[in-house]
């Protein structure tokens, strides 16, 4: 049942791995549990789950699988104790009574779970092995004259009510779970330059200089190393980009924490860009700058980042009046905007969430894809996106620049 | 349990309160000689939880506090080239010597202490994203080399290791599986009375409960931009005693408002509430289910 607590943990997406299995077992190996319900899902919540974000699966999964262990459990030594005094086995047929001698503690435990799982619910009375006011040998309050007294101390709360309260249901931002894997490959972002101020000694030099001038220190600064990397973020919102939030979000949120950048300016527009685009998300008129000012503002060494799903009417793209969003009526073609993009920066590329597969089915990805080198949302994607923007070269298909 | 594990329990000092899976897991991870991992909101009293462990264990302490620009490199030690150089050239100083120019940093000091130590290492996350795997391999094997003399640096005796975090940033998988975890969830109203009692000792339980109701009441408004933690309950506690508010005072406005919200927009939307007539709690039963079980 232990497995089955590591496997249904797994399941619920809580990365669990052998090394922390292992500290667990180690914890229980050495008793810190001391033989308490409550500690033991206190001990397993510190060893295995490494952030609050899980800890509502992490109780959901502990409510299912120790289902019904109500109280604490202040059993191993007492059991133990019990199960060598043969008088306690008066009833027994022979048969059963070697099978319990074979059992060494921590089987003997194993059983004892196993049986607290069978129930699927809180046991009061009757005769079954576990539950409170029963005749068994195990429970609480019960009349079994040499009965183990299970649980019963309640002045903190038992671990079932703790875990069945799902108190960190706020915590879960599944969202956020993959940020991380995000900024790694954002982490590449970066074009290290030594511009500004020199405010970092350069040992090297200082040594040679030192020497030059025969042992009187000379000492040499140099401007520390600095991420020249400016990024400009086109973002398309709305209407087919809804279904794409989460992703999209992962990576915004991944870019907005890259403290590493230097600039980081985002804008956003709707399927295609035109004349104006804007600077919050929820497009308003009065909040959107003209897109030419974009250009003369930001110069050819800002990388440009365009996510958009790229699938639109033919007509939004190739047709003027092509807008479909009534606030912002546009007079040219959003081709012409695009390669004016092209045309003016180095560095652009287009990041589709839509899957990669789907990408030939429509014709404005593929046209928007012979004009920048398109790639796919995805932890690659990003990564190659990185090296096309700040690799050795660009590589766009079918772009030649002069 | 191995007997030097009896000896190290944490078990709470007079001025800090702890609740029982926090006792557990520091415990935890002292039996482990694993770092602990210590996050929450801020204000539960995470860099204070090292101090009173240190001195419940009576152990030193040292604390490596670490900034966006900190270096696994400055927590082992830092070779004072320019002291060297400038020596060099004075004549002054033991200039043969590469050691004397060696200055341990937190982490090489605790290592090669005699004693055992309490280690803080405080707000990880504001470092450099690949930060914490630069030291996973000096915390696990509790040594490191000193490039520039070939000194092996190595723990007599494993340190306690405590680590936290604000969440600013994720911390890798790699370093987080070597940690035992604990999260300070917010105190309960209960554990709340006891944190008080040990900074305002013989409050009026009537006042106490009036203020905790106003707290708790505060902290559940959605659209508060920054709740209140335990650090600004306790300030506000201390100006409402100067002043000797009553509790009969507090049933109606919440005075000093200023030592609990700390956002222009807050305020103002509490005043909005009170202008409107709002309707404060007076009674635990009016915040609903979560205080009432």
């Amino acid at each position: 049942m232990f497995l089955d607590f590591f496997y249904e943990m797994r399941d619920e997406g809580i990365p669990v791995a052998m090394q922390e299995w292992q500290m667990f077992m180690t914890v229980l190996e050495r008793g810190l549990h001391d033989s308490s319900l409550l500690s033991f899902y206190n001990l397993a919540k510190s060893t295995l789950v490494k952030s609050e974000t899980y800890f509502d699966a992490f109780d959901r999964v502990f409510a299912k699988v120790f289902q019904g262990v109500e109280g604490e459990l202040s059993v191993s030594n007492e059991l133990e104790e019990w199960l060598r005094n043969p008088e306690n086995f008066k009833d027994l047929t022979d048969e059963q009574r070697e099978m319990l001698e074979e059992l060494d503690a921590n089987e003997l435990m194993r059983r004892f779970l196993e049986t607290l799982a069978e129930q699927d619910e809180r046991h009061d009375g009757g005769g079954r092995w576990v539950g409170t006011g029963g005749h068994s040998p195990f429970g609480h309050g019960g009349e079994h004259p040499t009965g183990i007294r299970v649980g019963g101390e309640s002045k903190s709360r038992s671990a079932m009510k703790v875990a069945e309260d799902r108190r960190f249901q706020d915590y879960r931002t599944d969202v956020t779970l993959d940020v991380r894997n995000v900024k790694v490959a954002l982490k590449r972002l970066r074009h290290l330059t030594r511009e500004g101020g020199a405010d970092e000694l350069d040992l090297d030099e200082t040594v040679d200089e030192t020497c030059r001038n025969a042992g009187e220190i000379e000492l040499i600064y140099r401007a520390e190393r600095r991420n020249n990397v400016r990024l400009l973020l086109l973002m398309d919102v709305g209407g087919t980009m809804d279904p794409y939030y989460e992703p999209v979000s992962r990576l915004l949120t991944a870019l907005h924490e890259e403290r590493g950048l230097r600039d980081l300016r985002p804008y956003y527009f709707h399927n295609c860009i035109y004349e104006r685009v804007g600077t919050t998300a929820d497009l308003y008129m009065k909040d959107a700058v003209p897109t030419g000012d974009l250009l003369r503002r930001y110069d050819e060494r800002w990388k440009v980042l365009v996510v958009g799903d790229a699938a639109m009417h033919p007509a939004e793209l190739m047709n003027p009046r092509g807008n479909i969003n009534p606030r912002y009526e546009s007079e040219s073609r959003g081709i012409d905007w695009l390669m004016k993009f092209r045309e003016h920066f180095e560095r652009i590329v287009w990041m589709n969430p839509d899957p990669q597969s789907d990408w030939e089915h429509t014709r404005t990805t593929q046209v928007i894809k012979s004009i920048f080198p398109m790639l796919p949302l995805s932890l690659d994607g990003i990564q190659d996106a990185v090296t096309t923007l700040v690799g050795a070269r660009p590589s766009a298909p079918g772009v030649t620049r002069h | 349990m191995s007997e030097e594990s009896d000896f190290y329990q944490f078990t709470g000092t007079k001025g800090y309160i702890v609740s029982r899976s926090l006792v557990e897991a520091v415990n935890c991870a002292i039996a482990l000689e694993r770092p602990l991992l210590i996050k929450g909101e801020p204000g539960t009293g995470k860099t204070l939880l090292a101090e009173h462990v240190s001195e419940g264990l009576g152990m030193p302490m040292e604390s490596w506090h670490i900034k966006s620009t900190s270096k696994a490199m400055d927590g082992l030690y830092v070779y004072d080239t320019l002291q060297r150089l400038n020596d060099a050239r004075f004549g002054e100083g033991n200039v043969d010597d590469i050691r004397s120019y060696i200055k341990l940093g937190p982490m090489g000091r605790v290592f090669s202490a005699e004693k055992r130590h309490v280690l803080l290492i405080d707000e990880i996350d504001k470092a450099d994203l690949e930060f914490p795997n630069d030291i996973l391999r000096e915390l696990d094997e509790m040594q490191f080399t000193v490039m520039e003399t070939g000194d092996e640096v190595k723990a007599k005796e494993r340190p306690v290791v405590i680590i936290t975090s604000n969440n600013e940033k994720e911390l890798p998988d790699a370093f987080l599986r070597r940690c035992v975890f604990h999260f300070i969830d917010f105190p309960t109203p209960d554990l709340m009375k006891q944190i008080v009692d040990v900074h305002h000792p013989n409050l009026d339980t009537q006042l106490l409960d009036q203020v905790l109701i106003k707290f708790y009441w505060l902290r559940g408004q959605p659209d508060l931009r920054k709740k209140p933690s335990t650090s600004e309950l306790i300030d506000w506690i201390s100006a409402l005693r100067r002043s000797g508010i009553s509790d009969d005072q507090l049933s109606e406005h919440i005075p000093f408002i200023g030592s609990l919200l700390k956002n222009e927009a807050d305020t103002a939307a509490l005043a909005d509430f009170e202008e409107r007539d709002g309707k404060m709690p007076e009674d635990w039963s009016d915040l609903g289910p979560r205080y009432n079980q």
